[in-house]
């Protein structure tokens, strides 16, 4: 009996030693490199794996998953991330370009300098495919957040029907304001500054 | 439901300009690209705009490119599969999320203003990686899956 038992035990030893091994979960393989943009600016992307953390902040370092879920960081060449890229980074859409608007002191009524920027937007929408402008008001820091808020949104919603007026669809255009958050010159609260009284109109 | 109302009456005032639920527009479009969006596909023209929850599949030989509202820029090479999961952005603070998944193929991306506002609040998923985005250029690619 205890023979039997011993070797029904040996046979379930030796069917667990010749079962194969599960096999690993396999997963397309990916990479990740942070590039530089078109100034030479490198910034850093944070990558996440089953292997922990760890971020990328140098051009052409690239963090790899390979198929059977290893993961490696390994420098890359140039050459390499622009032929594996190319028609990618191509498909890339322009960067918006900014154009910022003054205003005379008091009134509705732009600065010569202005008018020729406003030119300017003009010239940068017909370089675009599928234009649309995003018309962002800015106040200086005179007042309280929430009147700076409508203020400036009041300022950029004038400027996008001078837009229209001027024959740009109004289906193309948003306004936005962002009050006194993104000083031009930056000053202390309730500091009257003209510089900081400005639109800024993002053509995209 | 009164709540819920309230978010979204609050989510639009929010962004004032954004009268619909457009996060971005396509500006290129090469080859066969189809945006799916609630169980529909439809060829991606330059013009078209993209919502969240919409999902960008090229083919062969197909490359596309969007702008999203807060300038940040997304592109996609030949037979990709990329997914906007999630994208919120407030015009007036910044703030927002954005996260999108790389199912497989080529993606380039160069983050906007939420990310310059909220570091890592762009995130790209793969298969295998979270990537989050402290700015501002990279490039992301996933294979085809290999046979098991």
């Amino acid at each position: 009996m205890r023979l039997v038992a011993a070797a029904f035990l040996l046979a379930a030893i030796a069917g667990c030693a010749e079962a194969p091994p599960k096999p690993r979960a396999l997963a397309p393989a990916e990479m990740v490199a942070v590039i530089p943009g078109p100034t030479g600016h490198v910034g850093a992307v944070v990558v996440r794996t089953r292997d922990g953390e760890q971020v990328l902040d140098k051009a052409y370092v690239a963090r790899r998953v390979k198929a059977d879920g290893s993961t490696e960081t390994v420098a890359v060449t140039r050459e390499s991330v622009d032929a594996i890229f190319a028609e990618t980074v191509s498909a890339l859409p322009g960067r918006p370009a900014t154009f910022t608007l003054y205003f005379l002191e008091g009134k509705d009524e732009l600065t010569p300098a202005s008018k020729a920027e406003l030119d300017k937007v003009f010239g940068e929408l017909r370089r675009r495919p599928a234009p649309d402008i995003l018309v962002i008001g800015h106040t200086d820091t005179v007042g309280n957040l929430a009147f700076n808020d409508k203020l400036s949104l009041a300022r950029a919603d004038r400027v996008r029907d001078m837009l229209v007026g001027m024959g740009m669809e109004r289906q193309r255009m948003q306004s936005a304001g962002r009050g006194k958050r993104e000083l031009l010159v930056p000053t202390d609260d309730n500091v009257a500054e003209p510089r900081n009284r400005r639109v800024e109109i993002s053509v995209r | 439901m009164r709540k819920s109302l309230f978010a979204v009456a609050a989510f639009f005032a929010a962004l004032p300009a954004f009268a619909s639920t457009d996060v971005g527009v396509v500006k290129v479009s090469q080859g066969p690209v189809q945006i799916e969006r609630e169980g529909r596909s439809v060829p991606a023209t330059v013009g078209m705009a993209v919502r969240a929850s919409d999902t960008l599949r090229t083919g062969a030989n197909g490359s596309a490119g969007v702008t999203f509202a807060d300038n940040s820029l997304v592109s996609v090479g030949p037979n990709t599969v990329f997914s906007i999961d999630k994208y919120r952005f407030d015009s007036t603070t910044h703030a927002g999320e954005f996260e999108g998944s790389l199912k497989k193929g080529k993606l380039a991306a160069v983050s906007g203003k939420m990310v310059k506002q909220t570091p890592e609040s762009m995130k790209i998923r793969t298969p295998s990686s979270v990537m989050a985005v402290r700015g501002t250029e990279f490039v992301v690619s996933v294979e085809d899956a290999p046979a098991p």
